[in-house]
């Protein structure tokens, strides 16, 4: 059975790149219809066989781990390209197939009168592919192939529109933001080589309890020493950070949005920024051995949980609301991983890319039919020209809100109890975080709610009367994207979370007995049906609760309310609309400052030292070497036969003597 | 002495090519006005089978023949290969050029191949007379083909060069391996490794001295600084499919003849051919690379592009271990692609009788055709050692070996004059992408086939850069 | 092993002597007084029409390149022929091997016209 999973796996990860590869060699002169035909059907195949990969690594018990192709052996290292399939892989596997399968084919109608349509549809397959291979590889190098692949393919796909200023700039705020990221995420990949001398995960991995028993340290800064264990997961945490987009780093995601609607719900909530919660989950085995790391997840994940929510509060662009929702969402991740819940952080992960691609390909539907309108002060009242987009979006708001039984309750639930079972530091400040962040999330999802589809009708006369439901291609992924986020959080909790027979994660994840948080909260579960009822006793639940009912008085019900809090309240208001102040602070500190730093270094040492002096003076020196030498070119053989003579004496001296 | 018949069948791809050498060379007389097609597609199947065969006895294990005279090793069947694919791909790079400058094509098809049957016996060779006797045979064709074109005297004067300075250095060989032959008393390689081990301490002097006229016969066959003198007027006076020949196949042989010299019979010397590698290596580096920053002619450049890439592939040999060797032979395949490829377009591009000169004839050329540019630019980033390329690669392999044996200033050196030659590559690229075109016409495409090696052979440039390992692979397991 | 040598350094010497001392001879014994009609070139009483040397023409090379080709190739013969019963059935088809290339060359040479003097 192995070898058949590490077959299938081969076809699974190359399909959308064989596709990319079609479609993107031939942009120029395929037609859409054959690109979509293209890609979608070997989209449709990888889905399907990532499906029966995750029956036979879920349910038969199956795994495999092996290398395809040896790409480069340097001294006695060595950098494979492989895949390692076990339960966490397969169920990535899945869920980034059905969410990419889902947004290949809306993308149909979404970008039906765009003319780069065949080049979209190959980034599109190129991002699957780069992502499959992220969560299938077997090795850090290959790991960060993937990393590398889909954020390359996130700065194409945000400046797709190309001639649009605002999304290239956001395409290199992204760039830059994740070169942050990375920067760490190199350096931790160079410490493990360096202290494993292999970047292969088993290796590393099992070596780990010797190693960090052995408390290796390092020393940094000349004087101070650290723990290597410590030290790497930092660094791999700094790699997270960019692409999951976790405070301080959290700034390219808003800016991301330039890009198509369906790109934000491919790339920007489902799949590529969640990498970095499957890679922290990936090396749990390392994270698990260094609790300052643990705690520094666990406080920057729930301040991002709590403080980029009030930010969605203030947005009038749907899809930014949606977007500022993503990074609480993925702070909620992060804090579960902090507190050794990574079951938690995987499951909100799974029913996380179910809703919020639901809501982000229902907001891109609003979109479509506002005719590329996307501030919610020109909508309202939406709900009765496009019943099937509001029952969606309406079921991914309840999700996200965390309103029992759908899905988005079972696992943020987990979390919050998860966090509350925690007791490393910073857990008590990150329960208040969490806990204040569940009625923030309410509020400003229902908030986005009212705005879109209740209450009066503000969009012009043009817009109004060309306004209807939109087409089945569109329609039809958020139909199939509202079922998960209904049911999949109680269909798989138990197997998730609190496994007693069957688990779902099995042992791809490593817990040190004394952060094991799910083992407490499990007591306390006694089955799907029992939380749901339990849950109106618990304080999350109304938080969420009064979170609905506070968005109902104020855009619902008393709509001039806002107007006058954000009047009375202006401080704050603006604070949250500066959104703390980082772009600011960025815009001042490292883009200003760095540009009057790079102007002196240009002026100073670049032009007079290093142009004039180094660069010329050795450049003149070479070329006047270079004049010299070629005169001795004379081309007459006597001279050849001459220079070879002299030549041979010489090297007799030379090497005799 | 009994006519040993397995032996026959280790030399199967040499009897081949030589009887399909001859068989093309009577079908093309007997063919008349029409012999063109004949020959070029006889010519192509004596290689194409060629290949084929050593590829399916490329697993027979090591095993030496004709009394000494012949190995088959993993060796001699890689290079052969290579050897092969890329003569023919110069046949079918050169065919247009040929009809166009009415050169002799039979003579170029039937020399050429000649060529590539010496290159065969060379790699495959197992004692000096042999070794002899296949560098002859694979230099001789090559003047003769160098004064095939006879509108200009520059060909005739490339030609006497070569020919003259060839003799010299076949003599200094020669002359170093009659020494060698008379401290030991053998001819045979494996013999003459194991008579040095047991020499008297007195006797080393005479080896080392014939030793060094042995390695300045291989700088001269390598084109390597101080022998180096006939590389940049061979290759711009000798037409551009000649310079093609010259280029790729001859650089693979040599690797050959460094490698049964003094890798397999003189490894016990190897302190004393190491301190003379060292500095035909270093010399031809900084030499090669300098100069060619001034050279206006592509030809020239090229050539002392190549002068300065023979002195990288040395420093895997000046290593002298097994990874050493192998990354010298990765290297030398690299290069050998890369300069077909160079040299290919060069040719492909002379049209309708006007030859690419100067570096300035290729102005434009993104404009006129994009694709191969492209195909240009992959050659001269790779060659420049840009990853991720197969040059780099290449000099990554080198540069480990060296340094894994402790020579780390030989890699700085290295190092820093490949920065040097970056310049004059990534100008080629400059004019190619930036400057105006002559002409805003078109270029006359070349045919599809021409166009479809082109590719592949441009491509593989980019592919065994991304992918090494299969290549690296199979140079590991020669040694 | 360098003794089996020595009738060679003598046949040497003995050949340096001959020539040399003959022109050395002359030099020392013969009178030396020369002039100028001494020196001219002699043809025949008359002054020279023309410079002594004369061009060849071209095809006297062809030919003249040819049969060194092959008179070296018969060269090989010679040895072969001697130990030709030790060398047996592999030395003999050796040399037809050897004699199947060489009749290749003469087809091609004759073949293209090289043995026509016009």
């Amino acid at each position: 059975m192995t070898d058949v999973i590490h077959n299938l796996t081969i076809a699974i990860v190359f399909a959308p790149l064989l596709g990319c590869l079609l479609t993107g060699l031939w942009c120029r002169i395929m037609p859409t219809r054959m690109a979509h035909a293209i890609t979608i059907g070997l989209m449709s195949l990888s889905f399907l066989l990532s499906v029966y990969v995750a029956k036979l690594v879920l349910f038969d018990g199956g795994a495999s781990n092996s290398n395809l192709y040896t790409w480069l052996i340097s001294g006695s290292f060595q950098f494979h390209v492989g895949f390692l399939v076990d339960q966490l892989t397969a169920l990535m596997m899945v869920t980034v197939n059905f969410v990419s399968l889902a947004v290949h084919i809306y993308s149909v109608g979404y970008m039906e009168e765009d003319k780069g349509q065949v080049r979209f549809f190959s980034y599109i397959s190129g991002f699957t592919f780069a992502m499959l291979m992220l969560v299938t590889a077997n090795n850090f190098f290959q790991l960060f192939f993937g990393w590398e692949g889909v954020g390359l393919v996130s700065y194409l796909l945000i400046g797709f529109w190309f001639n649009r200023p605002a999304a290239n700039f956001g395409g290199l705020k992204a760039f830059l933001v994740n070169r942050v990221g990375d920067f760490g995420f190199i350096l931790a990949i160079a410490a493990v080589l360096n202290y494993f001398g292999t970047l292969d995960y088993v290796p590393v991995f099992s070596q780990m309890p010797q190693f960090a028993a052995s408390n290796p340290t390092m020393s940094i800064v000349s004087g101070t020493s650290s723990s290597v264990v410590s030290v790497i997961s930092i660094l791999l945490l700094i790699g997270a950070m960019g692409k999951s987009a976790q405070v301080p780093l959290h700034v390219w995601l808003p800016e991301s949005m330039e890009g198509p609607t369906p790109i934000s719900a491919l790339i920007h909530a489902a799949t590529m920024v969640t990498a970095g919660i499957f890679m922290i989950c990936r090396m749990s085995p390392i994270f698990e051995y260094s609790a300052t790391a643990l705690s520094l997840v666990l406080v920057i994940g729930a301040t991002g949980a709590l403080f980029t929510g009030f930010l969605a509060v203030v947005q009038h662009d749907i899809k930014r609301v949606v977007a500022y929702s993503t990074l609480s969402q993925l702070g909620y991740m992060m804090a579960a991983l902090g507190a050794s819940a990574y079951a938690a952080g995987m499951f909100h992960l799974i029913t996380h890319a179910a809703f919020k691609a639901l809501l982000f390909l229902a907001a891109g539907s609003v979109i479509v039919a506002m005719h590329h309108e996307q501030d919610m002060r020109q909508m309202g009242g939406l709900r009765k020209y496009m019943p099937i987009t509001y029952l969606t979006f309406f079921i991914g708001a309840l999700s996200l809100a965390a309103i029992p039984p759908f899905s988005g309750f079972f696992s943020k639930d987990g979390i919050i109890e998860a966090i509350h079972a925690a007791t490393i530091p910073g857990a008590g400040y990150a329960y208040i975080c969490v806990l204040i962040g569940s009625f923030v999330t309410a509020l400003y999802i229902f908030r986005a709610l009212f705005l879109t589809f209740h209450g009066e009708e503000r969009m012009d006369q043009h817009v109004r009367e060309h306004l209807h439901e939109t087409k089945a291609v569109i329609t039809g992924p958020l139909l199939a994207l509202a079922v998960p986020s209904i049911i999949l959080g109680g269909l798989m909790i138990r197997a998730m979370l609190y496994p007693t027979d069957f688990s779902l994660l099995g042992h791809s994840i490593t817990v040190l007995p004394q952060h094991d948080v799910l083992r407490i909260t499990a007591e306390e579960f006694h089955g799907v049906w029992q939380m749901v009822l339990h849950s109106v006793t618990t304080l999350p639940f109304w938080f969420a609760l009064s979170g609905i009912a506070v968005a109902w008085i104020c855009y619902g019900r008393f709509t001039t309310l806002p107007v006058w809090m954000a009047r009375r309240f202006s401080w704050i208001y603006r604070v949250l609309v500066m959104k703390y102040g980082f772009d600011d602070f960025n815009q001042l500190v490292f883009v200003r400052g760095g540009r009057r730093l790079a102007r002196w270094m240009y002026e100073v040492t670049d032009r007079e030292l290093i142009d004039d002096t180094l660069v010329n003076g050795s450049g003149r020196a070479i070329e006047w070497l270079s004049l010299t030498l070629r005169r001795l070119q004379t081309g007459y053989l006597y001279h050849y036969a001459f220079a070879m003579i002299l030549g041979l004496v010489v090297f007799l001296i030379w090497v005799i003597f | 002495m009994p006519v040993p018949v397995s032996d026959l069948m280790l030399a199967a791809p040499q009897w081949f090519v030589l009887i399909m050498t001859c068989v093309t060379l009577l079908v093309s007389l007997w063919s008349g006005k029409k012999a063109s097609p004949w020959t070029y597609g006889l010519s192509q199947v004596t290689l194409l089978g060629a290949v084929v065969i050593t590829a399916l006895m490329y697993d027979q294990p090591r095993t030496v023949a004709f009394y000494g005279n012949m190995i088959f090793d993993k060796i001699s069947a890689l290079l052969t290969i290579f050897v092969c694919v890329i003569t023919a791909f110069v046949l079918l790079y050169s065919r247009d050029y040929l009809k166009q400058h009415k050169m002799a094509y039979t003579e170029y098809h039937v020399l050429t191949l000649f060529s590539a049957l010496g290159m065969m016996v060379l790699v495959s060779s197992y004692s000096f007379i042999s070794l002899y006797v296949g560098l002859e045979l694979f230099t001789l064709p090559l003047y003769a083909l160098i004064a095939l074109r006879r509108d200009a005297a520059v060909f005739a004067e490339a030609s006497m060069k070569y020919f003259v300075m060839g003799a010299m250095a076949s003599g200094m060989l020669l002359y170093g391996l009659s020494m060698l032959y008379g401290a030991t008393g053998t001819v045979d390689i494996p013999s003459i490794a194991s008579a040095i081990v047991g020499l008297p301490q007195g006797q080393h002097l005479i080896i080392v001295f014939g030793l060094v006229f042995v390695l300045a016969g291989i700088a001269f066959k390598l084109g390597a600084v101080p022998f180096h003198m006939w590389v940049p007027d061979v290759y711009d006076g000798s037409p551009n499919t000649v310079t093609l020949m010259i280029a790729t196949g001859p650089k693979i042989a040599a690797f050959g003849l460094v490698v049964r010299l003094l890798a397999e019979a003189l490894p016990d010397v190897h302190v004393a051919w190491q301190h003379g590698l060292i500095l035909i290596a270093v010399l031809s580096i900084v030499l090669g690379n300098i100069v060619a920053i001034v050279q206006t002619n592509i030809k020239r450049m090229l050539a002392y592009s190549s002068i300065a890439h023979m002195g990288y592939m040395l420093l895997g040999i000046i290593a002298g271990t097994a990874s050493g060797y192998s990354a010298s032979m990765f290297y030398t395949l690299i290069y050998a692609i890369m300069s077909l490829a160079a040299f290919g377009l060069v040719s492909m591009l002379s049209r309708d009788g006007v030859d690419i000169q100067r570096i300035e004839d290729l102005r434009g050329l993104n404009a006129r055709n994009p694709w191969l540019a492209f195909m240009m630019l992959l050659v001269m980033f790779s060659m420049a050692g840009v990853p991720p390329l197969a040059g780099f690669m290449a000099k990554i392999a080198v540069l480990e070996a060296v340094i894994s044996v402790g020579q780390v200033w030989l890699a700085v050196v290295a190092l820093l004059f490949a920065i040097v030659g970056a310049y004059y590559y990534l100008r080629v690229v400059k004019v190619m992408y930036f400057d105006e075109p002559i002409k805003k016409t078109d270029i006359e495409l070349p045919s599809m086939d021409m166009r479809v090696a082109m590719t592949i052979n441009g491509l593989s440039v980019l592919i065994l850069g991304m992918f090494p390992a299969v290549l690296m692979g199979l140079c590991r397991a020669a040694f | 092993m360098l003794t089996n040598y020595f009738p060679i350094l003598v046949f040497i010497a003995i050949g340096i002597a001959i020539g040399g001392g003959a022109l050395l001879l002359s030099r020392l014994i013969a009178p030396h007084r020369p002039d100028t009609e001494k020196l001219s070139p002699y043809e025949c009483g008359f002054a020279p029409f023309e410079d002594t040397r004369l061009p060849f023409d071209i095809r006297y090379y062809l030919v003249a390149l040819l049969f060194i080709l092959f008179d070296l190739e018969t060269a090989f013969f010679v040895p072969w022929a001697v130990v030709l019963r030790k060398i047996g059935v592999y030395g003999f088809s050796t040399m037809i091997i050897f004699l199947l290339i060489l009749v290749v060359g003469f087809i091609y040479e004759w073949k293209k016209g090289a043995l026509e003097w016009e």
